[in-house]
């Protein structure tokens, strides 16, 4: 007997509409990413200009999630997905929000930028923003990448580096902590520093949560609330 | 790349030479009815080959695979209806709760009230509603007096949904009933010789989803009395029914799971691509 061809539906309008939905998902993606990286290039540069490009992005992203939720609709009720199709489609469902949120909280920290720069003052804590601002992007730009690979491996790191971002957040919170404490009068200053490394340990939190649906996506399996080490061992049973 | 390409890394059995062995869960511990090493021949040519299955009591157990791959084959073993069929030849154990069903010396008529089946086509007989649900008592000597038949042709009828509608006409055809009703006539006569096993094979093809919704509605229900094994060409008709899934696949039972796991995650990437639609 000939080898089944098991890669593709019989229906090629099939192929191509979840096609779509993966290409959708991805060029969100590619968005979010663009406004996450300028919102930090604003924050740490001081560009208000950036900003205001950060926050007139925000409609766009909205329009992307609406059309990618509706494309998620139409291809449950048209084609009612099974197995690994249903997985795709409720991945895509789910961490389309995620992106959404990401990049609401990349416009928290564009409206940051304008708050901060209407001072003008450089403050500490400029530093934190920036290495928190270099992982968190690296680690949206990893997960957009595992997502198109349907990489588990690189899903698991996801995992882990999150857990890294919080620390690091947790550390430059109390580095700015101590700055408010030693110098009271820039306490509001420093406040708009803080929410912006929050908007990034939030974007960390979200990017988690996408590499969680693409160990469901590719393993069927449901791994949200584990432990890293937990995720490994259902991730890599043999292992 | 293509999902299925990361999905299948592992797992790249993709000729039916492959299958050795059945994956997931095919035997269950409260087995109503238990077959080992089922092989089926028509004349030379092996529709069935190796397959080890337990029904479980009172469960819903779907039948799902391609055109030929033996499921309609598979399931009329389970009540002997294949001795009709001159050169089919079943080799292997199947026991009803420890009994050898395939016994030289077992009498089939009995057999068959143990283990009923409702065909795809209704087939009524050209008599009227309510003989059509005493024939079989009538046959098996189930109702000594007049009103024990009323009772169990009306019990019948309630059990299969069907009494409302026919209650003030049971003396006509049942060739005048819808499509539908027909169907669920034929399942109340099946019914009224109290079987332990109702066999469906494609119930629901000849019928309009509706029609159908009604069907699928009565499994359930009749799942509280009734083991049922269904073949169905319509997979979601077996996610919404059965509890067990069983994909067949050229003659070899390719993999039995929870209905729930085999339409979300399957085993075998056979399951995989059949139920999403990817043989090519």
């Amino acid at each position: 007997m000939d080898k089944l061809n098991i890669d593709q539906h019989i229906s090629q309008q099939y192929n191509a509409v979840l096609d779509d939905l993966k290409t959708e998902f991805l060029e969100m993606g590619g968005i979010v990413e663009q406004q996450i990286i300028d919102s930090v290039k604003a924050i740490t540069k001081l560009d208000t200009e950036l900003a205001e490009k950060v926050l007139s992005i925000e409609s766009k992203v909205d329009d992307r999630e609406m059309a990618l939720d509706d494309l998620c609709v139409q291809i449950i009720a048209r084609r009612q997905p099974t197995a690994s199709d249903l997985r795709l489609v409720m991945s895509i469902s789910k961490a389309t929000r995620d992106l959404e949120r990401m990049g609401d909280e990349a416009k928290k920290i564009a409206q940051m930028a304008i708050l901060i720069s209407e001072n003008g003052e450089m403050l500490d804590g400029f530093g934190e923003l920036k290495n928190l601002g270099r992982r968190v992007q690296q680690v949206v730009s990893d997960t957009l990448t595992a997502f198109a690979r349907y990489d588990v491996n690189t899903a698991l790191q996801i995992a882990e580096e999150d857990k890294a971002i919080d620390e690091e957040y947790d550390i430059a919170m109390r580095v700015l902590i101590t700055y408010m404490m030693e110098n009271p009068r820039n306490i509001s200053r420093a406040m708009n520093i803080t929410w912006a490394l929050r908007a990034l340990e939030r974007i960390g939190d979200h990017a988690e949560n996408i590499a969680e649906h693409i160990i469901y996506l590719v393993k069927g399996l449901d791994v949200r609330h584990k432990t890293i080490s937990e995720m490994e061992e259902e991730v890599r049973p043999e292992k | 790349m293509n999902v299925q390409e990361a999905i299948v890394e592992n797992n790249t059995i993709t000729d039916v030479n492959d299958i050795k062995e059945t994956v997931g869960i095919p035997l269950v511990e409260n087995a109503k009815m238990s077959m080992r090493d089922v092989d089926v021949f028509y004349g030379e040519k092996q529709a069935i080959f190796g397959v080890n299955l337990d029904i479980g009591v009172n469960e819903v157990i779907a039948m799902i695979g391609p055109s030929g791959c033996g499921k309609s084959t598979f399931l009329r073993c389970l009540n002997r209806m294949n001795d009709t069929i001159e050169i089919c030849k079943v080799n292997g154990q199947l026991h009803l709760e420890g009994q050898n069903i395939y016994d030289p010396k077992l009498d089939v008529v009995p057999l068959r009230a143990r283990v009923g089946m409702v065909f795809q086509k209704p087939n009524p007989f050209p008599k009227s509603i309510y003989d059509n649900v005493a024939y079989g008592p009538r046959i098996h000597g189930l109702a000594a007096r007049r009103a024990d038949m009323d009772e169990i042709v009306e019990t019948s009828l309630r059990k299969a949904g069907l009494w409302e509608e026919v209650k003030d006409r049971l003396h006509q055809p049942g060739t005048g009933l819808s499509g539908g009703q027909q169907q669920r006539l034929c399942i109340a006569r099946t019914i009224a010789v109290s079987p332990e096993v109702i066999l469906m094979d494609e119930p629901c093809s000849a019928l309009d989803p509706i029609a159908t919704a009604k069907i699928e509605e009565l499994i359930d229900e009749l799942s509280e009395n009734f083991t049922i094994a269904i073949v169905t060409h319509s997979m979601q008709q077996a996610a919404r029914v059965s509890h067990r899934t069983a994909y067949f696949h050229l003659g070899k039972l390719v993999e039995v799971n929870e209905t729930e796991k085999v339409f979300t995650n399957p085993d075998h990437s056979l399951t995989e691509a059949y139920i999403t639609g990817r043989f090519g």
